[in-house]
């Protein structure tokens, strides 16, 4: 089954060619993928639950390689790459992760500014962008609390500018506005849209039909029980929302 | 791409908890260091003790002029030495003058001194070169001074000598099983204190740490640990020594005596935390990164 969600313009940046994916000895997870992701797209990931997002995510991001089949990311096979090399292809990706995974002792700021100092960013540096991202966000105030001080969606927030503040070439978000009112998930959707303007390739993995219809050139993966639907790619294209 | 960074700069002493001293790693390391010193002091004293006997005591010869006529004795005793002087195996040689004769009898003849009719044998202590052993005296001597015996110190002392060296082998092996076990404690601790933070070492590397960034980050916490502990052992360690140091001084022993530390030993212990805290870092690291390179 293949599903081309790039199309030819442009080049790929995320190439799956028969990819499956097997914890253990169970049964595959997520089976015969074969798709592409242009550089520079928008991409929403749908599917009901258990239907194998967060494990496709995984493999985008790199937290899994896959047991079966080729993926290229960045024009580079991840499968047989060595693991050495791996943290040099992170650094181009950001992950809102859809349990936050921010760090508890450290504060808002210095989450947000993991992405930097782990790529060696001098402290004078990033003092700046990341009290600008947190200020974008609306938590400026909060810039030194601790997660466990903060809401659900403050949290959220905290992750998705951790994800961000770093420009990733491709962003990798899974359920990024689960825990925000409508208001900031527009705000954040129009921060994704803006990253995305700017060259980032975005892939969201989400319920939400109003988030997936408010970003016109998107384009959509649907995923049930581990497998890629509409192999035509006649349904890829999401419907618009009449103020998008 | 650009190139892996080492480390995490300043934010380093952030990205993981301080805890600083709330573990039993370091209390565990200060009582690794305690007993180390400790073995390693005993086997440097010992070292000095088996040294000191063998170059001290091991190589002199004392030979008795057993004539009872006094002045046959005492001829036999001037040719005796002059002999002596000209073997090039002895490298000195002294005769034992009366005083010191009656301080020698004192204990068991009493303050008095010694009756001038009472045959008492000349004495002659000869200091031989290294490795040159009594027997070659033995014959050159019936020659010069027909009386005279040879009493070999080394022989005596030998089996004391091998009994030192047991023991100063044994203080060595001691300080390398402890050096082993300290190993071992900085293992399960670096393994403990991964396990402990391994969600936010999953999301360093989800976000391209590399495994030597994050092995910085434990090799600083428990080189910190080790240092701490290290100083505490090695200063308890040190105030027992010099306690047990006086005591030996009280006793007056020559050979107890020599078992006592000079300086150098002294300074091959203050190395011992430094070197403590060195192999715990590179302990730690070696665990760290193996544990990390299990991880994708």
């Amino acid at each position: 089954m293949r599903v081309e969600a790039g199309l030819s313009n442009g080049t790929n940046i995320v190439k799956f060619d028969n990819v499956g994916l097997r914890y253990g000895t169970g049964a595959e997870t997520l089976s015969d993928l074969s798709f592409s992701l242009r550089h520079g797209g928008f991409y929403f990931l749908t599917g009901p639950s258990g239907a194998g997002k967060t494990s496709l995510l995984k493999l985008l991001y790199l937290a899994q390689r896959p047991s079966r089949g080729l993926i290229k990311l960045f024009d580079e096979d991840i499968v047989t790459m060595p693991r050495k090399r791996l943290p040099g292809f992170r650094r181009r990706i950001g992950v809102v992760f859809q349990d936050f995974r921010l760090v508890h002792h450290l504060s808002a700021f210095d989450n947000v500014a993991l992405p930097l100092r782990v790529a060696g960013v001098d402290e004078k540096d990033l003092q700046g962008p990341v009290s600008e991202m947190l200020a974008w966000v609306g938590l400026g105030h909060r810039a030194s609390a601790r997660p466990a001080t903060l809401s659900g969606g403050e949290q959220q927030r905290v992750a998705i500018a951790r994800a961000v503040i770093a420009r990733p070439e491709l962003l990798v978000a899974d359920e990024p506005t689960g825990n925000v009112d409508p208001e900031m998930a527009k705000r954040l959707l129009h921060l994704f849209d803006s990253l995305n303007k700017l060259g980032t390739t975005v892939v969201v993995a989400t319920h939400d039909l109003h988030l997936i219809s408010s970003i016109g050139r998107s384009e959509m993966l649907r995923l049930d029980r581990g497998q890629l639907l509409d192999p035509t790619g006649a349904l890829r294209h999401p419907p618009r929302r009449a103020d998008a | 791409m650009s190139p892996s960074p080492r480390s995490f700069g300043a934010a380093d002493r952030r990205l993981l908890p301080e805890g600083r001293l709330a573990g039993p790693m370091p209390w565990v390391i200060a009582i690794m260091m305690f007993l180390t010193v400790l073995a390693a002091a005993a086997g440097l004293g010992l070292g000095g003790a088996a040294a000191s006997l063998g170059a001290g005591l091991g190589n002199r010869v004392t030979v008795q002029i057993l004539e009872p006529n006094p002045d046959r004795r005492e001829a036999e005793a001037a040719r005796a030495v002059e002999r002596l002087r000209r073997m090039p195996e002895v490298e000195s040689v002294r005769r034992l003058s009366p005083d010191e004769m009656a301080d020698l009898l004192e204990p068991w003849l009493g303050s008095g001194g010694v009756e001038a009719d009472l045959p008492i044998p000349a004495m002659i202590d000869a200091q031989l070169i290294t490795g040159a052993s009594a027997d070659t005296l033995r014959s050159p001597l019936a020659a010069a001074a027909p009386s005279a015996r040879v009493d070999d110190n080394g022989q005596w002392l030998a089996p004391l000598g091998r009994l030192i060296a047991a023991l100063k082998w044994l203080a060595l092996g001691l300080v390398a099983l402890m050096i082993g076990a300290t190993a071992a404690t900085v293992v399960l601790a670096a393994r403990a204190a991964l396990d402990t933070h391994r969600a936010t070492i999953e999301v360093l590397h989800l976000m391209g740490a590399t495994d030597v960034q994050v092995a910085r980050l434990f090799q600083r916490r428990i080189a910190l640990d080790a240092l701490f502990g290290g100083f505490v052992g090695f200063g308890a360690a040190a105030l027992a020594l010099l306690v047990i140091g006086e005591r030996i001084g009280a006793l007056g022993s020559d050979l107890l005596g020599s078992a006592n530390l000079p300086a150098t030993s002294w300074l091959a212990l203050a190395l011992l935390p430094i070197l403590g805290v060195g192999l715990a870092m590179l302990v730690a690291r070696a665990t760290i990164l193996r544990a990390l390179g299990r991880m994708l």
